[in-house]
Formats: structure tokens, sequence, C-alpha cells
């Protein structure tokens, strides 16, 4: 079956099987799920691992198809995280979440084997498009409002892609998606499209806005695939940009703070995303082969233990219905096989020896260190003392343990235990025999994560953390977990967009209104009456003066006003009057003349 | 279940005390095995003395303090954006 497959590019048997889902029920559903990525993945083993597929298209020669070995990284843990998270959402009854589970999985694949831009940015919007119902799949007026955000966002993301390839096209004649590097307006907008997509600071809101708005398996997939796509893009077209290496240090730092004090913990664990990710992004700028390699094996490990974190607390989501921290507690005594597989996430991604994070994250910071940048050094020493500070100790301690909130939750269902306990073992697996993840990076690998040197400094860096951690606790200086929000670069356009929408609202509907009046009511009314009373009124000003000279009272002169009208509608004036008038109003038009 | 009629669990604040107790004995260990292997370094102050320890220590007590000011900025109401 898969020969008779040979001729589908990756992600198409996704994509295409992903339209068959809604016409399928029950086991043979669920059968049907499962059987996808596994197909697909067997798929991609038995194409080519060396692969290029050209067509030419009006003036563009597109290469949908291009296999080699930094895209084969990527297509292999891409496959392996939508198995993992199919299992995880097998339980899911709704066909919405499975068929842009699909959808949006199979495009991610597709975009990491595209060869060309615009292939590259028809995938891209594609896993836009079909990942924003996992987070509208919740059904609820802030998942609706966090997912218009996160579309809106990523839509433009992708136009900004377009615009940076045509602008390439027209300047090269190429849309080759290769090396691109800084320098020009097309090159820096495609850079730009690709740091929203990979959250970059001050780009990067969208990822703590959205994730935890999404279904409890809904951010298990979007954990895995968007933001790992844009490193990948990066890590092709961006290889060895200097200022990717400072942007990746300010992004390892930044979310820890964040993440110290958000009470939501799912949001806790996009922050340290963000934070993972910058890992990632200082090894692309880097840019040798140790720290590509530390990049692509990063991402490899970080996709495993970023999903099993976010389906533990999916876990505890389902079965409580509470995700934050002030409310959660103690639930190691009802749900501890969930509580040992987010332990070992938790030390996964704190990068502990025999945990994955430890044999990818090493090679990034070692790069680095060969490098000699002493502060980007410095700042990943910090993050990683923070990332173990938020996502190793924060996130296990304030659900499965701190105090008792008297939550007994049961266990998940068994699917979700199995992801998560299949994840949990990759995590101990890649890290106790990194070999089968070293041959599989980009360059050949020289690297020996466990020295003694490295192993005993990394758990000193740890462990005293945990001491920090403890003495903070136990001494009430521990910041306590408040039910409150954190304002972060969302504030601008969420209250900003309100602001503008306000502004919008009073200056053009209130000009809209007032032109309204102005030629609807005011002047039909005015020139009623003056059809009615101008030429009265135009009298009215020459004789008043007269007979107030005259010693007329102002009793009196109302009475001859209202008398003077009446005839005036009567048509019963005199005749001189009717002259002076004329008489008066050619004055003022001779007047006006003369002037002019 | 009601759980205040349950055993003292892992969220007391004596297994807290136990917890500290052992960390600390776990870190005076690494600390120590400092003095017994030969430290191949990019940057000097590596082979300072415990200096990871040092560093991973200061590291979490100044994210404690400065997340204190960070609330003080960015901290609001949960229905801050609802309402």
């Amino acid at each position: 079956m898969i020969d008779s497959l040979s001729g589908l590019p990756p992600g198409s048997i996704l994509l295409l099987g992903a339209l068959l889902v809604p016409l399928l029920r029950g086991r043979v559903r669920q059968s049907y799920l499962l059987a996808l990525p596994v197909v697909s993945f067997l798929h991609l083993l038995a194409l080519p691992h060396d692969l290029t597929v050209s067509l030419a298209l009006f003036d563009y020669d597109l290469t949908p198809v291009r296999i080699d070995r930094l895209s084969l990284v990527w297509g292999y843990i891409f496959h392996i995280a939508a198995l993992l998270t199919v299992i995880y959402a097998l339980h899911v009854k709704d066909n919405v979440q499975h068929v842009s589970a699909l959808i949006y999985v199979g495009s991610a694949v597709a975009a990491v084997f595209a060869g060309d831009l615009i292939t590259l940015f028809v995938f891209w919007e594609l896993t836009a498009v079909s990942s924003v119902f996992l987070i509208w799949a919740r059904r609820t007026e802030r998942s609706y409002r966090a997912g218009m955000r996160y579309l809106i966002i990523h839509v433009g993301s992708g136009v900004l892609l377009l615009a940076g390839t045509l602008l390439y096209f027209d300047a090269t004649g190429s849309i080759a998606f290769g090396h691109l590097g800084l320098g020009t307006t097309a090159t820096n907008l495609i850079f730009l499209a690709f740091g929203i997509k990979c959250a970059f600071p001050l780009l990067h809101n969208w990822l703590q806005d959205s994730y935890p708005e999404a279904t409890v398996t809904g951010a298990v997939f979007l954990s895995a695939f968007t933001t790992k796509l844009a490193v990948y893009a990066l890590a092709r077209a961006f290889a060895g940009t200097e200022i990717l290496i400072w942007i990746g240090a300010a992004m390892t730092a930044f979310p820890i703070f964040y993440a110290f004090i958000e009470n939501d913990l799912r949001r806790v664990l996009s922050y340290s995303l963000n934070n993972q990710l910058g890992f990632m992004v200082v090894g692309i700028g880097v840019g040798t082969e140790l720290a590509l390699n530390g990049t692509a094996a990063h991402a490899f490990c970080h996709i495993l233990y970023k999903a099993l974190l976010f389906m533990s607390m999916g876990a505890v989501l389902y079965r409580t219905g509470e995700i934050r921290a002030s409310e959660l507690g103690g639930l190691y005594r009802s749900m501890p096989w969930t509580a040992g597989f987010c332990i070992v996430g938790a030390a996964s991604i704190s990068a502990f020896p025999l945990f994955s994070g430890f044999v990818s994250k090493s090679m990034i910071v070692s790069a680095s260190a060969h490098e000699k940048l002493i502060a980007v050094w410095l700042i990943l020493q910090f993050a990683s003392a923070g990332v173990f500070h938020h996502a190793g100790i924060k996130v296990p301690f304030f659900t499965f343990f701190g105090h008792d909130s008297g939550l007994r939750a049961k266990e998940p269902p068994w699917n979700m235990l199995l992801a998560m306990g299949i994840a949990a073992f990759f995590c101990v697996f890649l890290a106790v025999f990194p070999g089968y993840l070293y041959n599989i990076l980009p360059y050949p690998v020289d690297y020996a994560p466990y020295t003694t040197g490295h192993v005993i400094g990394q758990l000193q860096l740890l462990m005293f953390g945990a001491l920090a951690f403890c003495l903070l606790i136990l001494s009430g200086f521990y910041p306590p977990e408040i039910r409150a929000i954190n304002l972060d670069t969302d504030w601008f356009y969420r209250k900003g967009g309100r602001a503008f929408y306000w502004i919008m609202d009073k200056v053009l509907n209130g000009l809209n209104r007032g032109v309204a009046w102005l030629i609807m009511q005011r002047i039909p009314s005015r020139l009623n009456r003056y059809s009615q009373n101008g030429m009265g009124s135009l009298a009215m000003l020459v004789v008043e003066p007269f007979w107030i000279a005259a010693g007329i009272d102002r009793y009196r002169r109302k009475e001859k006003r209202t008398l003077f009208y009446n005839r005036l509608q009567r048509g019963t004036l005199p005749i001189g009057l009717i002259a002076l008038s004329v008489i008066v109003c050619l004055c003022v038009l001779v007047f006006f003349t003369e002037l002019v | 279940m009601d759980s205040k009629n349950e055993p003292e669990g892992l969220d007391s604040p004596r297994s807290g005390r136990r917890v500290l107790g052992i960390v600390a004995v776990i870190c005076a260990v690494l600390a120590l095995a400092d003095l017994f292997y030969t430290k191949h370094v990019h940057y000097g102050w590596e082979r300072w003395f415990n200096f990871f320890g040092l560093f991973g220590f200061a590291s979490c007590a100044f994210l404690a303090l400065a997340v204190k000011a960070l609330r003080r900025v960015a901290m609001r109401e949960e229905d801050y954006y609802d309402r």
C-alpha cells in the first residue's frame, strides 16, 4: 500500500484523509484516526531521503517537495507528535476538532517539505486557518475572540510572507526556499513573517493569548506545530543571521518573568514554550553545525516534553474544569499517573540529566560558548534556571502538591494516559540513548552531553534553584498565586483596538450623524421656512429699526409683526412693502458685487 | 472524600521542611563534588567553587524579587479584558 502512495507528497495523506473523518463513527473512526499518522509516517520513510520534485506553473518553478536531512527531522517529529496527539484526543466526539487537527498537521508537514516560497505560503496559511478551529471548538465567547485575534495575526504573517516572496521573485527571478539572509525589503518581510509565527519578543503575545483558550486537546496540537514550523523556516532561510542570537536570547529571558506570576497554568506553559523557542532561535543565529544540530535536536525534544506538559495540564482541566494555580493543589493523591508524567515533562524541559532537554539544549549552550558569546551564554544559563523554576517546579508543585485544594479528580481516560506515557517514555529514551536522536540531525554530530563537568554543573544550577524555591516558599517570600491576569503586549491591540473602535465610532459615526442631520433635517427645514417667511424676515430687518426709532414699544411691535406675517401668508401685503424689500435685496446684492 | 480525614500528605508544612532538608543535602554534595574533578571550561569563572550552584540560586532569588515589581505594573483583575 505504501508503495502505491509514493507519488503523493508528504502530508497529503493527512490532508486528504481528514476529509473522510466526518463519514465515520465510533471505533471505526478511532481506528482510522490512528491509522492516518502511521500510514503518513510510513509513507515518508518510504520516500527517498534526498528528493526534490519540481514543476512549472505559469512563470514560477515550483518545488512542492524537497526532502533533505533538515526537513526530515521536522517531518519525523511532526508525525510522532501527530500520533501522540491523535491518541490523546481519541475520546473526543467533535468532528470539527478531528478534521481541523488533521488538516493542521498535514499542512505543517507539507510546509516543512516545501521547496519554494509559494508552496510554503499556501501551507503556511492553511496551518493558520485550520488550527484556529481548535481554539474556536471550545465554543466560548473568550475562545471566539482569542481565535479571531490569532487568525488575524497569522493570516497577517502569511500576507507578509507572500509580499516578501513576490518582491523576492521580482528582484531575483527565483522563489526557491533556501538560504535568504537579511538585507533586502523582500527578505526582511519574509523574516518578519517567520518572526511573527515564531513569537519573537513583542510579536509573541498571540501565543499566550490563544493557546490557553483552546480546547483540552487542541492546545496539545497547537503547542507542537505552529511555532516549530517557524523555527524550521528560520533555520532554512536565516541560519547564521547574527540578530537572531539577540532576539533568541531575549526570548529565553523575558517570558520567564511572566511565567513566574501567571496563574493560568496552560498560559505558564505558553510562556515557557516561548522561552524554549528562544534557545532554538539562538542556535539558528549562531549558525554553526553544532548550533543548528542543537536547534533541530531541541525542536525534536521540545515538541515531546511540551506536548507532555500540555497533556498533563489538559488532563487536569478535563477532570477538574480548573487550570488556575490558585485553585489547584494536592491532586497527586487522586491523579498519581498524571502527576508522574507531568514531572517527567517538567524534568525534561528543565534539562535534568537523563531527561531529553539535557541532550539537546546543552548543544545550543555549548555552541554559544564556543563562539565566545559571553552575555548570551549568561542569559541562557539564567533562562535555564528560570525555566526550571516555573515549568519544572511551579507547574507540578501548584497542581499536584502545594496546598491541598480538596479536589479529588480521578485520572483521565486511558487514551490520555497512554499518550502521556508514550511521550514520557520518549523523553527518557532520547536522553538515555541520545545517539538515536543525533543520528537523524542535519549534520554529523561530534558532541558528548554526559561529561562530568556538564552533568555536575547542570545539577548544581538546578538543585540550587530548587533550594531557592524551597526557602522562598517556606519563608513566605515566594510571590503567591493570585487570581489575576498580567498585562502583556496584547494590551496594545486588545485595549488599543477597543479605543480605535471607540474613536472611529465617535468621530466617523458622529460626522455621519451630523451630516445626515444637516442635509436631511436642518437645511430642508430652513429652506421651507425661508420659502414661507424669507421675504418677510428680510423686510422686518429694514422696518424694525424704523418702528424702534418711531418709539413704538415692544408689545405693539410684536402685534405689528404678527399682523405682518399673517398678511404675508395670506398674500395681502401692501405693494409698497414688497417694493421696499426688493430694493433692500437689490442694495445688498449691489453692495456685495462692489465688494468683490 | 473529605480531605481532612486523610493522613498527612506531601502538601503539609512538615513535608515541606523535610523536602528542604533533602534538597539542602543534595546541594551540599553537589557543591563538594566540584573538588573532585578537573573542570574543562569556556570561561574562567566556571572554575569558581560551585559557580553554577551560586548562579542558579542567585537567578531564582532575583526572579522572585523582580516579579514582585512586575506584578505592581502588570497585574490586573481577571475580568480586565471582559469589562
